[in-house]
């Protein structure tokens, strides 16, 4: 069956208003006493046992954190976040840091199956034959599993939860950590790096391929809780990566806040290709509820030939303010950003990357397909610089926008900077809207206005698709459609 | 059989058809031909079901049933199929995934199997062949850079493949030069049957050479000004529209 009719198929099976991952788990949990001070701080740095000089680093970043602001400046609308009002740690209590499979609580595994992801070893995810996909898998604060660690050890990848790398392997954590995003970097980062409680650590020594495609499954299901990963991505030099993340969250009246920090660090030669399939929980028809996505994830190319790409499909969340970045700072390295952000129903998107070019000989491209359905608001924002130094700097920025519907707003903010003349950035960007016509012409051929519509999109983002692990691409297919239904009719 | 008794239809609040009345048995071609601004496109587009076209009074049966009671999509899956005289281009989506969800659609509503791929591809090549389809224009986005010519011949596909009862096809030939109109015109006749109805809406005799109906209606202002033979259109072929334009001013 074609991608576009099992998508309509599922699309169908679902109750409009369900949204699919939005279950509860009934889970004893431990958690931090609500509230936000340097105790907390402390709390969390003990329950995870860490030695005293990342205590300082998060303590640093809490007092950092006291004196900022939040910024303002985004498309975006929302009441103000009371931070005394969040859990800041929550774990399964069965779970004290991550185990091998025979000792996952078996409640956990079995949130996991009905996500569709595999924590056996042997399983494969949903409806994708032949691929093996190592994962990493996050609840609330905390790694409860790790599939294939051995055999990617005999790699020499190192894939495994933050906080075990940290015990594990503290010097590789402690040259890397916060060295792409600093502590003082934003307001949302520097409070991540107070309280940042899991995420993955990915280790490639040179010249290592690594064997499997590597992904996370973030998940968070205590009430009030505020997850707060950091991932730390190293590929040394000449070797490749392939890391996907994905997220969902229970359906919860409350906003839910999710506030990430991924660094990305590519070595001489080296690529890191990073896609994200972002699926938290958007809210009701209404607007109600849903997670706040406010993300800083940032790339660093530090080695001369070294290629990051980011790779997003944003479907969820009730608001995102994320911008997956490059700083292209070895000669001849080169940055990618492939955008595929959907806002339905109250949802609001401010999403887009920087491209900062600081070597010579680099280069960028950015492909951005929007697409605003309901009463959504959906704004693209890049930044794309050249140094001084950056002679022979070139990007290629192509934005499009699809409007479904007459009640939802789309925007295009592009910043371009160069200081440095042989630069040559160029930028295209485009707005249309699902015209009548092309649904009269798709009905009249027997299709629905659900399969129609579906159609059309998919066809509006295949640019982007095809940048997806191949393993993703039904799934990311079935998963566009279903964020837009009932945008039509 | 389609019977459309005294239909009216309006198009931004302006009248165009003005009670128009028209018979077309099963397994019979009529031609609809007319002058510029007569209501043939429109009838066409009010068969198909589009929005922005307001039926204000009478009634469209098709074998008895009210098609005017059916959405688009109903109607495609009771038989009925338009042939765009302006197909529409939709980017990114390769010809070949739109014929095969239109077909599965239309056979899944219909009750019927949903192809496999190697049968669904079997059946695409063949009625592609006998269009002079290149396989490669199928991999292509929809009727994105395809030359009039293309277009006109996925039309003719599709209705080869969703395998109506009812065919309209809206002016398929203009835009078409000589050789191209036959091959279109080879394509529906190939589809003549004692089971399918067409109705050949066309404003010059040219493509009646080759797709010879059974009966000629001349629209004009709205309603059917007069009907005959094949014979018919060759008479219009000699004296051109001007007593009907008369009619419309």
């Amino acid at each position: 069956m074609p991608a576009v009719q099992e998508t309509v198929a599922r699309v169908r099976e679902i109750d409009v208003d369900k949204y699919k991952y939005g279950f509860f788990t009934d889970i004893e949990s431990v958690k931090a006493p609500k509230g936000l001070s340097e105790d907390i701080v402390r709390f969390i740095s003990e329950k995870k046992g860490e030695p005293e000089w990342l205590l300082e680093w998060r303590l640093e970043a809490y007092r950092r954190w006291l004196t900022m602001n939040e910024p303002a400046w985004a498309n975006v609308k929302y009441p103000k976040i009371d931070f005394q009002d969040l859990y800041y740690y929550s774990a399964p209590k069965s779970t004290e840091g991550p185990k091998s499979l025979e000792e996952v609580d078996p409640e956990l595994l079995e949130t996991y199956a009905k996500l569709g992801i595999p924590l056996k070893e042997q399983a494969v995810l949903a409806g994708v034959q032949g691929a093996r996909v190592a994962v990493d898998a996050v609840f609330d604060s905390v790694s409860v599993v790790t599939t294939f660690k051995e055999e990617l050890a005999k790699a020499g990848v190192i894939f495994s939860s933050v906080s075990e790398a940290v015990k594990t392997h503290p010097e590789l954590v402690r040259k890397y950590l916060g060295s792409v995003v600093p502590i003082t970097d934003n307001y949302y980062a520097t409070l991540n790096s107070a309280v940042f409680s899991d995420g993955s650590f990915v280790y490639v020594p040179p010249g290592v391929r690594c064997p499997m495609e590597l992904s996370t499954y973030f998940r968070i299901n205590e009430k009030q809780t505020g997850q707060f990963e950091r991932t730390l991505i190293i590929a040394d030099k000449g070797s490749y990566v392939s890391y996907l993340e994905g997220c969902t969250a229970p359906m919860r009246d409350e906003n839910q806040l999710h506030a990430a920090v991924v660094e990305l660090v590519a070595l001489d030669d080296a690529e890191i290709k990073y896609s994200t399939v972002q699926n938290w929980y958007p809210g009701d028809k209404a607007g109600k509820g849903g997670v706040y996505n406010f993300v800083t994830k940032r790339g660093d190319c530090r080695g001369a030939h070294s290629k990051i790409s980011w790779t997003q499909v944003e479907t969820g969340s009730a608001i995102t303010w994320k911008y997956p970045s490059c700083i292209l700072r070895g000669d001849g390295s080169r940055g990618e950003f492939y955008s595929i952000a959907i806002s339905n129903g109250h949802q609001q998107i401010d999403s887009g990357t920087k491209m900062i070019h600081l070597g010579r000989d680099t280069s960028s491209r950015i492909i951005s397909k929007g697409i605003a359905a309901g009463h959504s608001n959906n704004t693209y924002r890049g930044l794309v610089s050249a140094h001084r130094k950056a002679t022979n700097a070139r990007n290629y920025t192509n934005c499009d926008s699809l409007l479904i519907g007459d009640k939802c707003g789309a925007h295009t903010v592009p910043y371009i900077e160069a200081k440095n003349a042989s630069a040559t950035f160029e930028h295209e960007a485009t707005t249309s809207k699902i015209s009548e016509d092309q649904l009269f012409y798709c009905l009249s051929r027997g299709l629905s206005a659900e399969e129609a519509v579906a159609l059309i999109v998919n066809g509006f983002v295949r640019d982007v698709l095809q940048h997806l692990p191949m393993e993703f691409m039904a799934e990311t297919q079935k998963l566009i459609s279903i964020s837009l239904e009932g945008s039509v009719g | 059989m389609l019977e459309i008794k005294n239909l009216h239809a309006n198009v931004d609040g302006r009248e165009i058809l003005k009670g128009l009345d028209l018979t077309l048995p099963t397994g019979e071609v009529h031609a609809v031909m007319g002058p510029n601004g007569s209501g043939k496109s429109t009838l066409a587009y009010v068969l198909a079901g589009k929005e922005d076209y307001e039926v204000t009074a009478g009634t469209v049966t098709w074998n008895g049933e009210d098609l005017l009671a059916m959405d688009p999509t109903e109607r495609a899956v009771a038989g009925v199929f338009l042939a765009f005289q302006y197909p529409m281009e939709i980017p990114g989506v390769a010809t070949m995934t739109f014929l095969r969800t239109a077909v599965n659609s239309v056979r899944k509503a219909r009750g019927e199997a949903e192809l496999s791929t190697p049968d669904f591809l079997r059946f695409v090549r063949e009625k592609a062949k006998a269009l002079k389809i290149d396989p490669e224009m199928l991999k292509r986005p929809l009727n994105v850079g395809f030359s009039g010519g293309e277009k006109k011949r996925n039309e003719i596909l599709q209705m080869a493949l969703l395998e109506p009862s009812l065919c309209v096809l809206d002016e398929t030939d203009s835009g078409l030069d000589i050789d191209a109109v036959r091959v279109v015109a080879d394509g529906v006749n190939a589809l003549r049957s004692p089971e399918r109805s067409m109705l050949v809406i066309t404003h010059y005799q040219r493509l009646l050479n080759y797709i010879v109906p059974d009966r000629v209606h001349v629209l004009s202002d709205g309603r059917v000004a007069r009907s005959g033979g094949p014979e018919l259109a060759l008479e219009l072929e000699d004296t051109g529209y001007a007593e009907f334009d008369g009619q419309a001013a």
